[in-house]
């Protein structure tokens, strides 16, 4: 993948001095930088999440309105220490900022963000980008934390010797960010360089220009962040470390159910209460059966688990954006490395909590190809958010909550946190096995930068969950929604004297028998049964068919789905069913992706195969063992 | 900071003590990445927090902090100790 460099390489004439307006920017700059902060300070909530053509980094795109018939489109690149196209993050910067990006507009403005309070390093990149030749601003960001630790830097200074402009703004408070939109408006001019960029290919000698740049400008470097290394004095402790991390891991499960509650309560009554709605104004017949009882039971049963999903990724963003992720896979590296995976594992195995799909696409970062097949065939074994609707449907309805550790971590919550146990175990064990056998291959080295902890911010959090509430709603509009009508129409052919049939013997309740035999062993009846087929398209379409197969059934009694659950398990099949759902690979999209990633069939058929029998044994061992327990 | 031992690469360092690198020991890749995160030759590398249960420990470097498993820590070399007030990047 490694593309010849085109990067002139020395003393580029300066650009073209003259204010000209943007049109198309790019944000550039090194990780940890507060590329993203700008990005959703610029776009708000004008910007979309797009997959480049041909390669899988996931890309924000947005919008900006700087006058009143002027928009910019802003492009958010991966963070960069070079340009030199490497790694896959580093081919897309390099891609898109030289117009060779299919489908994305070549850039004729760039945002070249740098840490201010670790500018010597940051410099490093603006040689290479101010190579490019095109109208850059030289964004300085924490221009906050720099005052604050005691440094100090001359920007009209850097300015002149760099032949570009330079803004000192925080991105996180919005001090100086004017500045970028003057920029923007084509309102500041550029001076012509002092300095001739160094060779572009020596690093020591980048480096050096930088020293000797950030002289001229009387940069003072800050005094070390005191609160990051106080902290790290706790969170890398040899115990207080790992007790830390299991305290926040404990907490995290526990909020979800307890702080959940009162908001999924509060849905499910809206739910309710417009399908009630709905059914005393629609006239009676076919139509209002499958809006009240296939749809909104259905879709509705589902759209129930938004809170809790939100406040998972609450915490996923306030732990990322805090910089205690980094420390995590710090306390986590370890076991990484028994299994034989490496560090950089970590990050796309963290991301399948929130979704396997963008997980399998992370693994583009590891190099490796053995690691990275490994890194794939596990990452679908992590407790994605699609698992949690049912893991607490099935929670809820057959474990009593019940105080263990006092308030702080009760029954269900625990049961939660082992099932999430339980994932992990089987994709540690997986990697294990592949690792030591068909995936053998060196020890790759683990570097990671630690960022200083830093506070998140409420508007980069909020537009998180934002995202995320509207792909959960998306799926819940589309998937869900087209299984819920297919299985109610399902539910009611062959028509029986004009009249639908029972659903025993619909169409639906036909499938639900023929793969019967196959669960029977597992304790799971033909209803669970269409719930298990329809869940082959993604893990939460069970909670939306069990909801729709028993809102049709639901007339005479009008029990909650929950009710109904325990009348059609027994509490060994619940564990059974929860044991299942750990391991099978339910999902269509991850299925697509691993396909695509892996170049072929052959492993995703694998990875299915093996996930199912191990989900089809393991269920089978805990409905024995837990009947056994119980009898 | 007055001391004896004569450490040879980044493992050797005990936490709060600093040291000049000499050369990375690694593949041009790895080693362009170590580089990039200020891991220069002549550059003063101080090492910091280890990771609970001897995981990676964590390096100070030119104004940032970066995480080494000791394997590769092993393979980054010191200058042999320089008398104090010598030791300037190159």
């Amino acid at each position: 993948m490694t593309r010849p460099v085109v990067l002139p390489a020395l003393e580029v004439p300066p650009p073209s001095a003259g204010p000209s307006r943007a049109r198309v920017v790019a944000v550039v700059g090194p990780p940890n930088s507060g590329k993203s902060t700008l990005f959703n300070r610029l776009t708000g909530l004008r910007q979309k999440v797009a997959n480049f053509p041909g390669v899988t980094v996931e890309q924000h795109l947005g919008k900006l309105k700087i006058e009143d018939a002027v928009e910019l489109d802003i492009i958010d690149l991966p963070g960069v220490y070079s340009l030199t196209p490497r790694s896959e993050d580093e081919q897309v910067t390099h891609d898109v900022l030289m117009g060779r990006m299919p489908g994305v507009p070549k850039p004729d403005t760039i945002l070249l963000i740098l840490d201010v309070t670790n500018l010597g390093r940051h410099l490093v990149l603006a040689a290479p980008i101010l190579a490019l030749g095109l109208p850059t601003l030289v964004v300085l960001n924490m221009a906050d934390e720099l005052e604050r630790r005691g440094g100090d830097v001359e920007a009209e200074t850097l300015a002149q010797r760099l032949g570009a402009p330079v803004a000192l703004i925080s991105a996180a408070t919005g001090e100086g960010y004017d500045t970028v939109l003057q920029f923007l408006r084509g309102r500041i001019g550029v001076p012509r360089p002092m300095e001739l960029l160094p060779t572009l290919s020596d690093l020591p000698r980048c480096r050096e220009w930088a020293a000797k740049l950030g002289e001229a400008a009387n940069y003072q470097a800050p005094a070390p962040p005191i609160w990051t290394r106080r902290l790290d004095g706790v969170f890398l402790h040899p115990v207080a470390g790992p007790l830390v991390f299991l305290v926040v891991v404990v907490a995290v499960f526990q909020t979800i159910f307890t702080a959940a509650t009162p908001l999924m309560d509060l849905v499910d009554r809206a739910v309710g209460a417009s399908g009630a709605w709905l059914g005393a104004v629609l006239p009676a017949g076919a139509l209002r059966q499958l809006l009240v009882e296939g749809v909104w039971a259905g879709v509705g049963s589902v759209v129930v688990f938004l809170p809790q999903i939100l406040l998972l990724f609450l915490f996923i963003g306030i732990l990322e954006d805090s910089g205690y992720l980094a420390r995590a896979a710090l306390i986590a590296d370890r076991t990484m490395a028994k299994v034989g995976l490496q560090g950089k594992s970590f990050i796309p195995l963290l991301s399948a909590y929130a979704c396997a799909v963008p997980a399998i696409l992370a693994t583009r970062t590891i190099e490796n190809k053995r690691d990275r097949i490994a890194t794939i065939l596990i990452a679908p074994f992590m407790t994605c958010s699609a698992r949690l609707p049912v893991y607490t449907l099935i929670i809820a309805a057959f474990l009593p909550e019940k105080p263990l550790v006092g308030p702080f971590l009760g029954t269900r919550a625990a049961a939660l946190l082992g099932l999430y146990l339980l994932g992990f175990l089987a994709a540690v064990g997986t990697a294990r096995v592949l690792k030591s056998s068909v995936l053998q291959s060196e020890r790759t080295p683990f570097v990671l930068e630690m960022p200083p902890y830093r506070r998140p911010t409420l508007r980069g959090l909020g537009l998180r969950l934002l995202d995320r509430a509207k792909v959960f709603l998306q799926r819940a509009g589309t998937v869900i929604l087209g299984m819920s009508i297919a299985l109610w129409v399902l539910a009611h052919v062959p028509l029986k004297d004009g009249a639908a049939p029972q659903i025993a013997e619909s169409f639906a309740g036909t499938i639900g028998r023929v793969v019967e035999p196959v669960i029977a062993p597992l304790g799971f009846n033909w209803k669970i049964g269409i719930g298990l087929v329809s869940s082959l398209a993604a893990r939460e379409v069970i909670v939306g068919t069990l909801g729709t197969i028993y809102g049709i059934e639901g007339d005479e009694t009008g029990k909650s789905l929950q009710e109904a659950l325990r009348h059609d398990l027994t509490p060994a099949g619940a564990v059974a069913l929860l044991v299942f759902f750990a391991f099978a690979m339910q999902c269509m999209s991850t299925i697509a992706v691993v396909r695509r990633e892996t170049g072929g069939w052959t492993w995703p058929i694998v990875q299915f195969t093996y996930m199912g029998v191990l989900a089809w044994v393991g269920a089978f061992v805990a409905f024995r063992v837990v009947t056994a327990f119980l009898a | 900071m007055p001391h004896t031992r004569h450490p040879a690469t980044l493992l050797d360092l005990r936490k709060g003590e600093e040291a000049i690198l000499d050369r990375i020991d690694l593949p041009a890749d790895v080693s362009q990445r170590l580089m990039e995160l200020g891991f220069l030759p002549g550059s003063r590398v101080a090492a910091s927090f280890r990771a609970p249960g001897g995981g990676p420990r964590v390096y100070r470097v030119d104004g940032t902090e970066v995480a080494l498993r000791s394997e590769t820590a092993a393979c980054l070399h010191l200058r042999p100790s320089p008398p104090e007030g010598t030791a300037t990047s190159s």
